[in-house]
């Protein structure tokens, strides 16, 4: 399954926030969208989620998602998004609740998420005992309760310190790994980028409308070595020789605002 | 080496000055009992050594006396009893009318246009002066005093029923949604515990709200209830029956608060 950002375009009242958006992401795809500040991609990524609805242009969906995907299109949010009363397992198991799955089927897919994401032994817990680093991989465990056939990442690690933020994402590489699940990871951080995503789709400043597409040009299998981490500063270093000047413009007009 | 030199320098040393204390709202475990039964001690002696004239400040072993001797008499339970039906029907009715205007409120947009306008309009009125409009309405019965009570309870509980659902963090609700989860199950799962902390400090409101309005109207037309034993103790001048009166009024909202935080502990854990 296929998405496509259809010509969007976004408002909020006088304020153009994204102009003529247009991309696609191949099943088992994952493109990183990436600029400065306020530049609309949040916005757009609630919009292609369909949480949002664009002032114009369409998020659209291309070919039949798998099978056994109980919500094809699912987030990964930058706050968690946990209920605060419910314990681990109840939080995993909450998307399945209105399914037509068995106590059983649930509890089986509840297991298996939580044994992807080592939280098994926090079943029981509730969210305000754990770090953030384990609060999101709740979220992440609920979304991949459901088999999605493609992640919404809204800056899923932009909230954790920088020790927390390398083991997610060795976290998030090795389930993204067999390409049977593509994602848009919405990010300010390129080196999360550079090191996830297939492609990187870089945005202007507000309105956001794409400036270029980079293409990282070797498997995330192969970031992972020395030898490569040359070629991905190199990368890096190119998408903010895109966005800098804009970046310095935003920090001004947000510290203005 | 750097750390060695630093105090070889400053050989005279002095501390430093801690100012981070105070400031934490916290309680020592017995100072209210203690402060409670010095200030009984303070007046039972003001009454016992004559400094307080009886008549109009009784001491307090004589309002335990008449407590006593009102329990033995059987006024005690017919008065409590009919104050605690008129209470316990009034709450439940303003109860579930409110939890259900409230809800209505906080998730329907016609709801609200609607329902704020006319809880502006109606909550600032002293429900007990409906009272006598009450009666000529149901009669001079039990009916007037309830509908007096559920009236103000209802208000107050739509008013923190709403305010709480609209409490309730946006991100979850678009995290359910996120999941298609239908309506129904995102009001039950998500808006309903969300909104409960809310909720229940609402209930600790209301049940205020229902002991002033049924003593309030126990005053203007009953012959039992403590509302009106208060009254006619007052009119006798036995002023011990009277503060006999107000002292089970007050274990009575003592008792209610105990069983809102038994309720919150209960419900609210998570916290």
């Amino acid at each position: 399954m296929d998405l496509i950002a259809n010509h969007i375009s976004h408002r909020f009242g006088d304020l153009a926030v994204l102009d003529d958006v247009s991309f696609a992401v191949s099943a088992g795809e994952v493109v990183a969208i990436v600029g400065p500040s306020g530049c609309g991609k949040s916005t757009l990524l609630s919009i292609l989620g369909g949480l949002l609805q664009p002032t114009s242009g369409a998020p659209e969906l291309r070919g039949a998602p798998p099978a056994d995907s109980l919500n094809p299109l699912t987030f990964v949010f930058q706050d968690f998004a946990l209920l605060p009363w419910a314990t681990v397992e109840e939080n995993v198991e909450f998307p399945l609740l209105h399914t037509q799955l068995s106590a059983t089927q649930r509890r089986a897919l509840v297991d298996d998420a939580l044994r992807r994401t080592g939280l098994t032994d926090f079943r029981k817990t509730y969210p305000k005992q754990l770090s953030g680093g384990m609060r999101q991989r709740v979220g992440i465990s609920r979304a991949l309760a459901v088999k999605p056939a493609i992640l919404l990442m809204d800056e899923p690690l932009s909230a954790l310190d920088s020790q927390t933020r390398e083991l997610l994402m060795e976290d998030f590489v090795r389930l993204l790994a067999d390409g049977g699940m593509g994602a848009v990871y919405v990010t300010h951080n390129l080196e999360e980028a550079a090191r996830l995503a297939d492609r990187i789709v870089v945005l202007s400043r507000r309105p956001g409308r794409i400036r270029e597409v980079v293409t990282v040009p070797m498997t995330r299998t192969e970031r992972g070595e020395a030898a490569a981490r040359e070629k991905l500063l190199a990368l890096q270093n190119q998408i903010w020789s895109l966005i800098r000047n804009e970046a310095i413009d935003a920090e001004r007009e947000v510290q203005h605002a | 080496m750097l750390d060695r030199a630093a105090t070889e320098i400053t050989s005279a040393t002095r501390p430093v000055r801690f100012r981070g204390g105070g400031f934490v709202p916290a309680s020592s475990r017995f100072g209210g009992w203690i402060a409670l039964a010095l200030v009984i001690a303070i007046w039972q002696a003001a009454g016992s050594t004559g400094l307080v004239n009886p008549l109009f400040l009784p001491a307090p072993f004589a309002i335990a006396r008449a407590i006593y001797q009102l329990a033995i008499s059987g006024a005690l339970w017919q008065h409590l009893s009919a104050s605690l039906l008129r209470i316990g029907v009034g709450w439940v009715l303003g109860t579930a009318a409110g939890v259900a205007v409230g809800f209505a409120i906080g998730l329907s947009r016609l709801a609200r246009s609607v329902g704020i306008t006319f809880i502006s309009a109606l909550f600032p009125i002293p429900k007990i002066a409906l009272l006598p409009l009450l009666i000529l309405w149901l009669g001079i019965g039990e009916e007037p005093k309830i509908a007096t009570i559920a009236l103000g309870v209802f208000f107050s509980t739509a008013i923190s029923v709403y305010s709480g659902v609209d409490a309730v963090p946006r991100n979850l609700i678009r995290m359910a949604q996120s999941f298609n989860v239908p309506f129904a199950t995102i009001v039950r799962k998500v808006v309903w515990p969300g909104a409960l902390p809310a909720i229940l400090a609402g209930f600790r409101i209301t049940a205020s709200v229902a002991l002033l309005l049924v003593v309030s109207a126990e005053m203007i037309g009953a012959q039992y209830g403590i509302g009106a034993f208060v009254l006619q103790a007052g009119n006798l001048m036995q002023t011990d029956q009277l503060l006999a009166g107000v002292v089970i009024l007050s274990v009575f909202g003592l008792v209610v608060g105990k069983v809102i935080n038994l309720l919150e502990t209960r419900l609210l854990h998570w916290r």
